[in-house]
């Protein structure tokens, strides 16, 4: 169903809200942004269906620049907020971004009760490892021995496996891809928006400003090149021993299963209470 | 001078274990008062953490008027089901009024001028209707019976609307119980 | 009619009921946990939803989001639940998006005596959260106010686009007393204005003569920013002066010029009071009574029963306590609405009677203030 002309990016944007906007030059969350627009363009879905809802830190910065109806809500509680959103207005596209600090931090009970309620949203986790809004402190996914500027001797905490915590607690959809591969995450961010169910697509960005930097890892086009270079696709993961696969992100679709909704589920207790009445 | 009778009211705690259904009764108790005698009526309670086991009371506040403070200041009757409810609750009760025990939970009754009457109200609702579940329910009849604290009727109905459905007259057996005792002891003098 | 004897957390949910309550988002606490409960079995029955979130934090976050896709909603707690729920009550303000809070208080700190009642709040419902913001906040002192304030507590938070405070305490929310339940088509509600211009007209946080710029419910058409920074008048972030000051002015204009609307309190007797005694919620009760055998004494004594406890009716207190020698100020706290009268009346007129243990503060405590013992 892909659209053969190219689409018009400013009909999403808002004209009249300053720019530039607030990342560094060559920052992966662009891209995500401009995946997410592809995604619903794709779909043809009407701008007043869709809501974005983003938490605290750079990611949660993204909504403002879209034409949507956006909501830039607390550190770690957009999930939360959205819930209700989408309780109040089922018809409402709701998608959730957010960072790896945001998501599994301090939102990571969230988190784990939106995927095990299976409502009908979407959550993008832009993952670039640490905190970088706030200058580089070390997140739940830093890698392990990686230096953040609050574990400047090295990170002793072992990361996060976001998609595998997903699929764990229960969302239905679950896809994970990095910023370089931009048309991939185009797909899964498609494919999320359209399941019915809790959708979770983690996109492994980096933060060449903090990240990048504290670690000696160059700049934005050598820190793209890394996604390239590490990354594989899950046939080729197969390959792969457990430590040459534990060195690389597996991209791919991790889970993709059909379970019962929260909202249609919750139909059945209005019918309940109206046969009870 | 905090209960001076130039305030309407009449004050009656009801004090045991958890469990044993004392706020239950006082609500039965204070809707009989609000609904079917249409006086004025409040009920509070206190309680611990605890469903089962543990002090329980609940107090409820009668009046033809206005009820402002709705706690039981020096109370017209305590129903006491515990001896650790009645050890808390007797030395507040006011000059002539009721202590009303289960005789066979409560032994001292650290009491003067009161009237204190005893009965073995579990067992009584146990011979009553089989279950000991209406213990609190032969308690009302006592103590309605003794103190007029709302007519029979009125109870009777608030009995009846709580009671689960298929035991309205195993209940309204036991409150039967109840009164039938209050009324020995009134005729015994 | 409807007779019935119920709890004031039982009169709180039918009260959100009547006002158009049709979305609740809570936590289990005791003791409020009888509005969650009756509201899971009403809402689905009244075309609204509920759900048991996994904490307080995200209950009023919920709120928050269901609010904005415009249901009116309300969620329940006490004091652990509360301290969670202050950063998105600060969010609520400066989103200025309608929200009901009940608090029914119980003692703290902390875990505190969970069944035990408080007045302990008062302050935390003015400051708990960071910065500056106006709030309203209601103290009911009968079953029948629980859901009245309740009523008024949706009507205000739609009327001027703030959260609202229900505070009531553990006597209030667990005594049963005789209550009348209205036929809601007589409840009087305030609903959510209709947009007059088109989305590029928009304007969610534009200046408008009545400083309360009409709300549009995501989902209809009107595509707009919400944050909780600082924003424009279109919602977009900003930090220029220009911009913040107004917004700072204009929210709390919006409740400062309506406080003839938002104010609300009884007075008994203070005409001729040589002594007023000046309380609120469960202490009410206590302070009526002790009044009532005072006055029976001939005493001249009079009582304010605030219910608006924020923001403070500063003149309704000034009027009423001029010629008083004394000013008793009951609460279950060790002194915190006291602070207030103390501003307005002076420190010297004000004796006060505080209770910090889980009990009623009795009328023979409020008597021997009265008598200066």
């Amino acid at each position: 169903m892909a659209h053969e002309e190219p689409i018009n990016y400013y009909e999403y944007l808002r004209p009249n809200k300053k720019y530039p906007n607030v990342w560094c030059s060559g920052c992966g969350i662009g891209v995500v942004m401009g995946s997410l627009i592809r995604a619903i363009d794709r779909i043809g879905l009407d701008k007043n269906d869709v809501a974005v809802v983003s938490g605290i830190g750079c990611t949660g910065r993204m909504p403002v620049y879209m034409d949507f109806n956006t909501m830039h809500t607390t550190h770690g509680r957009a999930l939360a907020f959205a819930t209700g959103l989408k309780i109040s207005r089922p018809k409402l596209h709701v998608i959730v971004v957010m960072g790896d600090g945001d998501a599994m931090a301090i939102g990571g009970n969230h988190f784990l009760h939106a995927c095990r309620r299976n409502i009908d949203m979407t959550a993008i986790v832009v993952n670039n490892w640490i905190y970088g809004m706030t200058g580089g402190q070390y997140s739940p996914t830093t890698p392990l021995n990686a230096r953040a500027t609050t574990a400047p001797y090295g990170n002793v905490e072992q990361a996060m496996p976001i998609c595998e915590v997903a699929a764990a607690a229960g969302a239905s959809y679950v896809a994970r891809t990095t910023v370089y591969h931009a048309t991939e995450m185009d797909k899964f961010l498609e494919a999320a928006i359209r399941k019915h169910g809790f959708s979770v697509v983690e996109t492994v960005s980096y933060c060449h400003t903090t990240f990048g930097r504290l670690n000696k890892r160059g700049g934005v086009v050598d820190m793209m090149r890394w996604l390239k270079d590490n990354s594989v696709g899950q046939i080729a993961a197969q390959k792969l021993d457990e430590e040459e696969k534990a060195a690389k992100i597996v991209r791919g679709v991790v889970c993709d299963v059909e379970k019962p909704e929260y909202l249609d589920l919750y139909q059945q207790v209005i019918d309940r209470a109206m046969e009870a009445k | 001078m905090s209960n001076n009778k130039s305030i309407d009211r009449t004050e009656i705690r009801l004090a045991g274990e958890g469990g044993q259904g004392m706020i239950l009764a006082g609500i039965i108790l204070g809707e009989a008062a609000a609904i079917y005698d249409s006086k004025n009526a409040t009920q509070t309670q206190s309680y611990g953490p605890e469903a089962r086991g543990g002090a329980s009371r609940a107090e409820v506040v009668i009046s033809n008027g206005e009820i402002d403070h709705p706690e039981v200041i020096n109370a017209d009757a305590l129903v006491a089901l515990s001896q650790e409810a009645c050890d808390k609750y007797a030395g507040n009760v006011r000059r002539d009024g009721w202590i009303i025990v289960d005789d066979e939970k409560v032994g001292r009754v650290l009491a003067s001028h009161v009237k204190i009457v005893r009965f073995p109200i579990m067992r009584m609702a146990v011979e009553a209707t089989g279950k000991a579940i209406t213990t609190n329910v032969v308690a009302l009849g006592v103590l309605v019976g003794l103190t007029n604290a709302v007519s029979r009727e009125a109870i009777e109905k608030a009995v009846v609307k709580r009671a689960p459905k298929g035991t309205e007259e195993m209940n309204m057996k036991a409150l039967a119980a109840g009164f039938e005792a209050a009324q020995d002891y009134i005729g015994r003098g | 009619m409807d007779i019935r004897f119920i709890q004031g957390n039982d009169a709180i949910a039918w009260g959100a009921l009547a006002a158009g309550c049709r979305f609740f988002g809570g936590y289990p606490i005791t003791p409020s946990t009888e509005v969650a409960e009756l509201m899971a079995r009403e809402l689905p029955r009244h075309g609204g939803k509920f759900i048991q979130m996994e904490d307080e934090i995200a209950s009023l976050a919920a709120v928050i989001g269901a609010s904005v896709g415009g249901l009116k909603s309300m969620t329940a707690t006490s004091g652990p639940g509360f301290s969670l729920m202050q950063e998105h009550i600060g969010y609520a303000a400066m989103t200025e998006v309608p929200c009901v809070i009940v608090n029914v208080q119980r003692l703290g700190p902390s875990t505190g005596q969970p069944t035990a009642a408080s007045q302990g709040d008062v302050m935390q419902a003015r400051w708990g959260t960071h910065g500056d913001h106006p709030i309203i906040a209601l103290c009911p002192y009968t079953v029948k106010q629980c859901f009245d304030l309740t009523v008024a507590a949706f009507n205000m938070s739609e009327k001027y686009r703030t959260p609202v405070i229900l505070l009531t305490d553990e006597v209030i929310g667990h005594m049963r007393e005789k209550f009348e339940m209205p036929d809601f088509a007589t409840v009087e509600r305030v609903e959510r204005p209709h947009i007059p211009v088109p989305h590029e007209w928009y304007r969610p946080y534009g200046d408008t003569p009545s400083d309360v710029p009409p709300m549009a419910n995501f989902g209809d058409g009107y595509r707009y920013h919400i944050t909780g920074l600082f924003h424009d008048d279109k919602g977009y972030p900003t930090q220029r002066l220009d911009e913040v000051d107004p917004w700072i002015d204009r929210v709390h204009r919006k409740i400062e010029r309506n406080l003839e609307d938002i104010l609300l309190w009884d007075e008994d007797e203070v005409e001729d009071a040589n002594t007023v005694v000046v309380t609120y919620g469960a202490s009410v009760r206590s302070a009526r009574h002790a009044v009532k055998l005072a006055r029976a004494h001939r005493a001249k004594v009079g009582l304010i029963a605030i219910k608006t406890i924020w923001p403070f009716p500063v003149e309704a207190v000034e009027r009423a306590t001029a010629h008083a020698r004394r000013v008793v100020v009951p609460e279950m706290n060790l002194g915190q609405l006291a602070l207030e009268v103390e501003r307005v009346v002076g420190r010297r007129k004000v004796t006060r009677v505080n209770i910090a243990n889980g009990e009623m503060v009795t009328p023979q405590m409020i008597l021997d203030a009265i008598e200066g013992k």
